[in-house]
């Protein structure tokens, strides 16, 4: 079980209110990521959830139980911290132990939960050594591994592959998928980077300063951002916004069209300019161009296209994968 | 980086730089060496340096006329139980500043240095008459009070400096572990600042054993401790050259020694964190 | 990371250390202030009443404070002077490549452990008596009339001795400063063609003031303080009678307690001046 529901939560740190009431239903099992710039409040959201700080004003109910005033350790949650927060004077397998310990479990109980952990995570050959021996991914299980031994009705996951190099990171959030999948826990994972949000969420949650912009499945955002700060936030390379006679045009303040939803010609096309840089990464080509009439674009086209610096092109947007905004940055 | 130096470079800078270690040094050793001369080679003309009869004679002579022994125990118990009661007390408040601070934290930590600086003289005869009025005066009870007192607010900073090198996370993973906040402490904080606790335990005996303000001043026979023994041979009896060597040997000996372990923390501990 | 828990829990646990602290603080410092107003003889007749400021035009007007502020300025300069200079050199020279330097810095640190009372006895004793002292048979050996130190340099003889303990702290912190200096600025200097004493007054200098003026601070402070050094070597005769010396005297050895409360209401406000600038200087790096 793992239901969490935040309901008018609100936080204030001195004169500056980080979170203004904001509701929120986590459902049980579900993947839930948050995902913002930096500073847009959604470790803070995380910490509420955990308990590690106060709320202003409204409450948190887990599982049907308010638990506002409920201390950390009796929330039932687990969580992995961005700097993996291991014990360092403690061999992998007491901090692996570490919360089973707090429980007041036995000694023989304890040592069984932590070997099953330990070969879930491929961890059983480094239980005796410390912290400071491991590498980062290593590191990043045994905080999984901490997590999962106290069977906690949700995970909490703030920025976890941050610390670790593009490829294992990759490994990474393949693992954490893996292991939600196997377990069915609610988890709530917190991130800036819109890849992880994508990837493995099966909510997402997009903050900005406090507020939630949207909430909903991966691709519901791809497809349906509801404004302006989403359709820029979701989708690598970012969404192209372009502004005036276009978007007048077509009877908004803004239009958006995804690099990915444009057709590149160098015969014929609705929009012309000129390549300032493209970007060859084998599978896709992105080009940016100085449009003439329009701005600064990005365009993806699949696979090796023989363009450079200089080069005329036209492009011409896919009519039904064109976005609007109104003038408030709210979609049409 | 450093970069490679000419072999004769680096037997100058060795030459100079032992040279000036050894004159710096030099009373230290001129106070062993004589320890271990009879009175009257000690005011031998011309001085003898190492080829004289070695003798341990002042040592046992010291402890048989004045209870050498008393003294040092004195030193012990004062240097030592200032330093754990004042652990005992800075711990939680260390902790508290580090891991929970508040608009006030800065303000307290400064405040709490700035008493350190007030001047032991301006307040002398209030503590004097303290002392008279609740039975303290030399007794070590009372110095061990007074000195955890003036080096509690070095003992809080320092801590305070090892802690803020903990990340907050650590705790906070316990706390969502299920520890109590004693448990946290105990089985979290505590052994990861084992190292800062231990160098702030020496610093602080160190400048409790050196203390020579308030132990010349509260004390008489009973309480006394080595500063106050040693300073009784200002009167004649420093002219017995070779047994004010001997105590002064005994007395400086194992503060030398846990110096030596603690040069680094020093300039942690003296400079409040200023010079790192 | 705070929650109303933890908050509580601090100033709960934070409370012993402040109100202990608050208590040496404020009891003292109140009973000092309150002696100061009275004329107070505790062996001659007691408590003679309120007199007002008159103790402290009485502490500044004696014929002996004057020539203790001079005395105190002069060892506290003298000794700032000492080891300040001899501090960055002996700092620089620790910090180039040598053998054994380890035992170099053991060598260098060691009179900072020595007790107050010990050094001041040994150097009164063994090396500057007249007689018998190493000094003495050194002047001997040159063919020079030994020297009374502590009574004919009595000042000097003083600033000797302090300055001897204390070098061993400013080399220390200022060696730790040289140690964290960026040696690619250094190396950027001798690209750009500056010569070892211009990259030492550009560069290791600037570098250093920040380290020299917290020994500066600290040092005074504590200089300011000086007590075994003198109760030992010359009881406060010979010139050498310090502000702080002056003090002691008034309020234990001749039992003028009011007086002697003025002047350490003097000896608060003089420290509290120099304490307000390191303050400042470690309030900053607080923040940092």
């Amino acid at each position: 079980m793992g239901r969490i529901v935040l309901d008018k939560v609100k936080k204030i740190f001195g004169d500056i209110t980080v979170i203004p009431p904001l509701d929120l239903e986590i459902n049980d099992g579900e993947f839930v990521v948050f995902v913002g710039p930096s500073g847009c409040g959604k470790s803070t959201l995380l910490r509420l959830i955990a308990g590690l700080e106060d709320i202003t004003s409204g409450h948190v109910e887990i599982d049907g139980v308010n638990a506002t005033d409920v201390p950390p350790a009796k929330r039932r949650l687990a969580m992995v911290f961005q700097s993996y927060a291991l014990y360092p004077h403690m061999s992998v397998r007491k901090n692996i132990a570490f919360p089973l310990r707090m429980a007041g479990l036995e000694k023989a109980e304890q040592d069984r939960k932590v070997e099953a952990a330990a070969s879930v995570l491929n961890l059983t050959d480094y239980l005796d050594r410390r912290p400071g021996q491991l590498s980062g991914g290593q590191r990043q299980r045994v905080a999984i591994g901490r997590a999962i031994v106290r069977e906690p009705a949700a995970f909490l996951f703030d920025e976890p592959l941050s610390n670790l190099d593009a490829a294992l990171r990759g490994n990474m959030r393949l693992e954490i998928t893996e292991l939600h999948q196997t377990l069915k826990t609610t988890m709530v994972y917190v991130t800036h980077d819109q890849v992880e949000a994508m990837t493995m969420a099966d909510k997402i949650v997009v903050l900005n300063e406090g507020r939630i912009e949207q909430v909903g499945s991966p691709l519901d955002l791809y497809r349906h951002p509801a404004n302006l700060f989403v359709a820029g936030f979701i989708g690598s390379p970012r969404m192209n916004l372009i502004e005036g006679a276009e978007a007048t045009r077509r009877d908004a303040a803004t239009i958006g069209v995804r690099p990915e939803h444009m057709t590149l010609s160098t015969e014929a096309g609705d929009w012309t300019g000129t390549v300032g840089v493209a970007e060859h990464l084998g599978s896709d080509t992105f080009v940016h161009v100085q449009l003439d009439d329009v701005g600064p674009v990005t365009a993806r086209a699949s696979g090796e296209i023989s363009l450079g610096h200089g080069d005329r092109v036209h492009l011409t947007p896919d009519p039904a994968q064109i976005y609007r905004f109104d003038a408030a940055g709210s979609a049409l | 980086m450093a970069r490679a130096v000419t072999t004769q470079r680096k037997t100058i800078n060795t030459t100079v730089a032992w040279g000036i270690g050894l004159l710096i040094f030099f009373p230290i050793l001129w106070t062993i060496l004589t320890s271990f001369k009879t009175e009257a080679q000690a005011i031998n003309d011309p001085p003898l340096f190492l080829f004289f009869d070695w003798t341990l004679e002042n040592y046992t002579v010291v402890q048989e006329r004045s209870d050498y022994m008393r003294f040092l125990w004195n030193s012990v118990i004062i240097a030592g139980g200032s330093t754990l009661l004042g652990i005992i007390i800075a711990v939680p408040a260390a902790w508290s500043m580090a891991f929970v601070p508040s608009r006030r934290t800065k303000d307290i930590l400064l405040w709490m240095l700035s008493t350190k600086m007030l001047p032991a003289v301006g307040v002398l005869y209030p503590i004097y008459l303290m002392f008279i009025q609740l039975g303290l005066l030399d007794t070590r009870i009372g110095l061990t009070l007074v000195l955890m007192l003036i080096n509690l607010p070095i003992i809080v900073w320092m801590l305070y400096t090892y802690f803020k090198e903990i990340p907050g996370e650590i705790l906070e993973a316990a706390r969502m572990d299920g520890a109590t906040l004693r448990e946290e402490i105990l089985y979290v904080l505590t052994p990861m600042a084992v190292p800062g606790i231990a160098s702030t335990v020496l610093l602080n005996i160190i400048l409790a054993w050196n203390e020579a303000f308030w132990t010349l001043n509260l004390t008489a026979a009973k309480a006394a401790p080595l500063t106050a023994f040693i300073a009784s041979y200002s009167s004649p009896e420093g002219l017995f050259y070779a047994k004010l060597s001997a105590a002064s040997t005994m007395a400086i000996a194992p503060i030398l020694i846990m110096g030596w372990f603690s040069q680094k923390q020093l300039v942690r501990g003296l400079t409040f964190g200023a010079v790192k | 990371m705070a929650t109303r828990h933890s908050r509580s829990a601090a100033r709960l646990m934070m409370a012993p250390a402040v109100i202990l602290l608050l208590g040496w603080m404020l009891v003292p410092l109140t009973m000092t202030l309150f002696f100061s107003f009275k004329k107070y003889l505790p062996l001659r007749g007691g408590d003679l009443g309120w007199v007002g400021f008159d103790n402290y035009t009485r502490f500044v007007t004696s014929s002996s404070f004057w020539p203790s502020v001079l005395t105190t300025l002069i060892i506290v300069g003298g000794v700032l002077l000492i080891t300040v200079v001899l501090g960055v050199l002996l700092a620089i020279l620790l910090d180039q490549p040598m053998w054994g330097q380890g035992i170099v810095r053991i060598l260098v640190i060691a009179p900072f452990f020595v007790m107050p009372t010990v050094s001041a006895l040994v150097w009164k004793n063994m090396f500057m008596d007249p007689v018998n002292g190493l000094l003495a048979h050194l002047w001997k050996f040159f063919g020079a009339q030994p020297v009374e130190w502590l009574s004919d340099a009595s000042i000097f003889s003083i600033v000797l001795i302090v300055a001897w303990q204390w070098l061993p702290f400013a080399t220390l912190i200022l060696l730790t400063s040289i140690q964290s200096l960026d040696s690619e600025q250094l190396e950027a200097a001798e690209m750009d063609g500056a010569p070892p004493l211009a990259r030492f007054g550009f560069i290791t200098l600037p570098h250093l003031s920040r380290a020299i003026t917290i020994v500066v601070l600290i040092q005074t402070i504590f200089l300011l303080a000086i007590f075994a050094e003198i109760f030992v070597t010359t009881g406060g005769s010979f010139g050498t009678r310090t502000l702080t010396y002056l003090i002691f005297q008034r309020v234990l050895e001749s039992q003028n307690v009011g007086l002697g409360s003025a002047g350490g209401v003097y000896a608060i406000i003089l420290a509290n001046i120099v304490a307000l600038f390191l303050m400042r200087i470690v309030g900053k790096n607080l923040d940092a």
